[in-house]
């Protein structure tokens, strides 16, 4: 017998208030069962023509968050990725570092592989109080940002310091006289500019000149025949994979073979399909080799295997530098924040500044930074290596 | 000095000359323009690259295929796009054929992903050195396919009935319908023909840069600038101002940096039309009153 119509109203409403109790007692019950992430964002190129450096730092930090969460996680809790795709555009990083703040929470955030990027980003960490970790952009200003307290800190290379070793390669290895510059057009190449001409007047070397070139460029050629006409003998390159590419080809192009050392931009991308075969004869630095033995390095390559079937061994890992900053500065970062006991960005911040010493993948931290020193590696941990067709090796 | 940077200068700009030829031929046959010939040019890259690269196809089969599948498109763009708005008097084909490059452009980037690739070919692996200048194989084989297409065009549209049929419509729609010439037909086959030769000009120029989902908008404004520097009605004309963009390009490149470039070749347009309005080669329309 079908109940009468106030009953089934009365029925109704309390069928309700039941499922709104569930709906909004829910997530305190699966609070009180598992503890809440802690959420760090990644703000990096994951499309365009670096995206193989956004998605080498995602390796990077899949693995080590994954070593964190298995080991009981920060404070107890696990600790979660969120990432956004700056598409190598310093407004798209902007707009993704803030959402990642105010929308994710994210306790900290990493960077990528753009300076331009970074650069922009250094304002919001810094006032925002979220420290912001660089794990592969190298301009100098980046981490030398005059801010205090300063939340930017680096585990990557420092274009100051890249600046001197490209130039004492091309000096003592390339055995170059006059080396012309080849430079990307955007804040990374003038970064690099400063520092190699420094670079050149301490070592008492005289630059054929400086050339530049913009990223959608597809012919070099007129600013190589001025650097040739010039007495390069060496070119040094700094650019991203695409257009260093087409610097590549326009040597070949114009039957020049010259000693190409160049910074690291060129790992970000699929520089050897673009440059052809003379793509191997460039030589660049890294901060890491997964071809260099080390029983952490053995291990991090074994789960890396284990969580991406492609890779097979050292050489099948892409931008391998994004992998190994991005690993060690997870770590540096867990670190932290078990240290400073919270997640609040200045005590976070504080303890980045007095971390104790620390066995990280491409070194011993002792430690990783300092209140006057934001960059964990220098240029004694940098090594010289090359294309050996899609692998990259280190240079004999 | 400069002479290799000239070389490729000639190269893209005979890429500019296919597409200003592109526009020409859907100009003199429907008096409108494909706005998605630049979206086109990456539609022929793509697929060729798709086929050849990954799908491993023989790359003359994967031409083929993509020029077959930029001539289709061209079909489908003049039922979709252009003849409904024809047919009603309205000039908003302008924007439709915008809006389908644009649409091209985003599908391409979501299937092909927004990394460049690198095209590989036999004719742009060594150089040969004529006079101290590097030449690729492909850059000559660009020159020679860009001016063989013009003269062919001219050829065409002079001494076969096809082409005679094409030359009736833009002369007189009406009476070539009532000679038994079916314009409809003829505009179709325009728009076919106009963006296989986008597609052609971007598997040539591939190559020689790289394969991108977004390489064509800069190509398509480029073309449509040498289409109307050279006089939309005169193939040669279109054909040559491509060059001379190209060569302008690339001597301003060597000279004042690639920054430069493009404010200083779309001003030399500005000031070359002002000069002369109806094109480099064009001439004034006359019309009876």
């Amino acid at each position: 017998m079908p109940l009468p119509k106030s009953l089934r109203h009365t029925t109704h409403n309390i069928s309700r208030a039941l499922a709104m109790a569930a709906c909004l007692f829910a997530p305190h019950i699966v609070a009180a069962a598992e503890p809440a992430p802690i959420p760090v964002g990644l703000v990096a190129a994951l499309s365009g023509q670096s995206a193989v450096s956004g998605e080498a730092i995602t390796r990077g930090l899949a693995v080590a968050i994954d070593e964190i969460n298995q080991a009981g996680g920060v404070l107890g809790r696990p600790v979660v990725l969120v990432r956004r795709d700056d598409e190598s555009n310093p407004g798209k990083g902007i707009a993704a570092a803030r959402e990642l703040i105010s929308r994710e929470h994210v306790v900290a955030f990493f960077g990528g592989i753009d300076t331009p990027v970074s650069i922009a980003l250094v304002p919001v960490a810094n006032k925002e109080k979220v420290p912001f970790l660089g794990v592969w952009a190298a301009g100098t200003g980046i981490t030398h940002n005059g801010a205090s307290p300063n939340y930017v800190f680096r585990v990557s290379a420092v274009d100051a310091l890249v600046d001197q070793r490209l130039l004492r390669y091309a000096v003592s290895i390339a055995h170059a006289q006059h080396p012309g510059l080849m430079l990307i057009d955007n804040p990374w190449g003038e970064s690099n500019h400063a520092g190699l001409e420094a670079a050149a007047k301490a070592a008492n070397v005289s630059l054929a000149g400086a050339e530049s070139f913009e990223t959608g460029d597809t012919d070099m050629t007129a600013q190589l025949t001025r650097l040739k006409a010039a007495g390069a003998d060496a070119i040094i390159l700094v650019g991203n994979a695409a257009p260093a590419a087409e610097v590549i080809r326009s040597l070949d192009r114009m039957g020049w073979t010259v000693p190409v050392i160049s910074h690291w931009g060129i790992s970000g991308g699929r520089f050897p399909e673009l440059a052809g075969p003379s793509a191997t004869k460039v030589a660049f630095v890294q901060t890491y080799s997964f071809f260099k033995a080390s029983p952490k390095g053995e291990a991090v390559l074994a789960e890396l295997e284990k969580k991406y079937p492609a890779i097979k061994g050292a050489e099948d890992i892409i931008a391998p530098v994004g992998t190994a900053d991005a690993y060690d500065a997870m770590h540096l970062l867990a670190l932290a924040i078990a240290k400073a006991g919270s997640t609040e960005g200045p005590a976070i911040q504080a303890a980045l500044e007095a971390l104790p010493p620390y066995d990280g993948l491409i070194k011993r931290y002792a430690p990783a930074f300092t209140a006057a020193d934001h960059d964990a590696l220098g240029a004694d941990d940098y090594i010289m290596v090359h294309f050996a067709e899609n692998k990259i090796v280190p240079v004999d | 000095m400069l002479a290799t940077s000239l070389v490729s200068g000639f190269a893209i700009g005979a890429m500019y000359g296919l597409l200003a030829l592109g526009y020409h031929v859907t100009w003199v046959v429907s008096r409108s323009v494909n706005f998605a010939q630049g979206s086109v040019m990456m539609l022929g890259a793509v697929i060729a690259f798709a086929l050849a690269v990954p799908g491993d196809w023989p790359m003359p089969f994967a031409i083929g295929a993509a020029l077959i599948g930029c001539a289709g498109f061209g079909v489908v763009l003049e039922r979709v796009a252009v003849r409904p708005f024809r047919a009603r008097g309205s000039e908003s084909w302008l924007m439709a054929t915008v809006a389908a490059g644009m649409l091209v452009e985003n599908a391409a980037m979501f299937l092909f992903g927004k990394e460049p690739r690198g095209m590989p070919s036999a004719l742009a692996r060594h150089p040969l050195m004529l006079f101290g200048v590097g030449v690729l194989p492909l850059h000559i084989a660009i020159l020679v396919v860009g001016l063989g297409l013009a003269g062919m065009f001219l050829w065409a549209t002079r001494a076969t009935p096809y082409g005679k049929a094409l030359l009736a419509v833009v002369q007189n729609p009406r009476a070539a319908q009532l000679m038994g010439i079916d314009a409809a037909k003829v505009t179709v086959f325009a728009y076919a023909l106009s963006s296989a030769l986008a597609g052609l000009a971007g598997i040539l120029i591939t190559p020689l840069t790289q394969v991108s989902a977004d390489m064509g908008f800069v190509f398509g404004i480029k073309g449509f600038a040498a289409a109307i520097l050279g006089g939309l009605d005169n193939p040669w004309g279109v054909v040559l101002a491509g060059l001379l963009l190209g060569l302008a390009e690339a001597s301003v490149t060597a000279f004042a940096g690639s920054g430069a470039t493009v404010m200083a070749s779309f001003g030399l347009v500005i000031l070359a039309l002002y000069l002369r309005p109806h094109g480099l080669f064009g001439r004034a329309e006359t019309r009876k009153v």
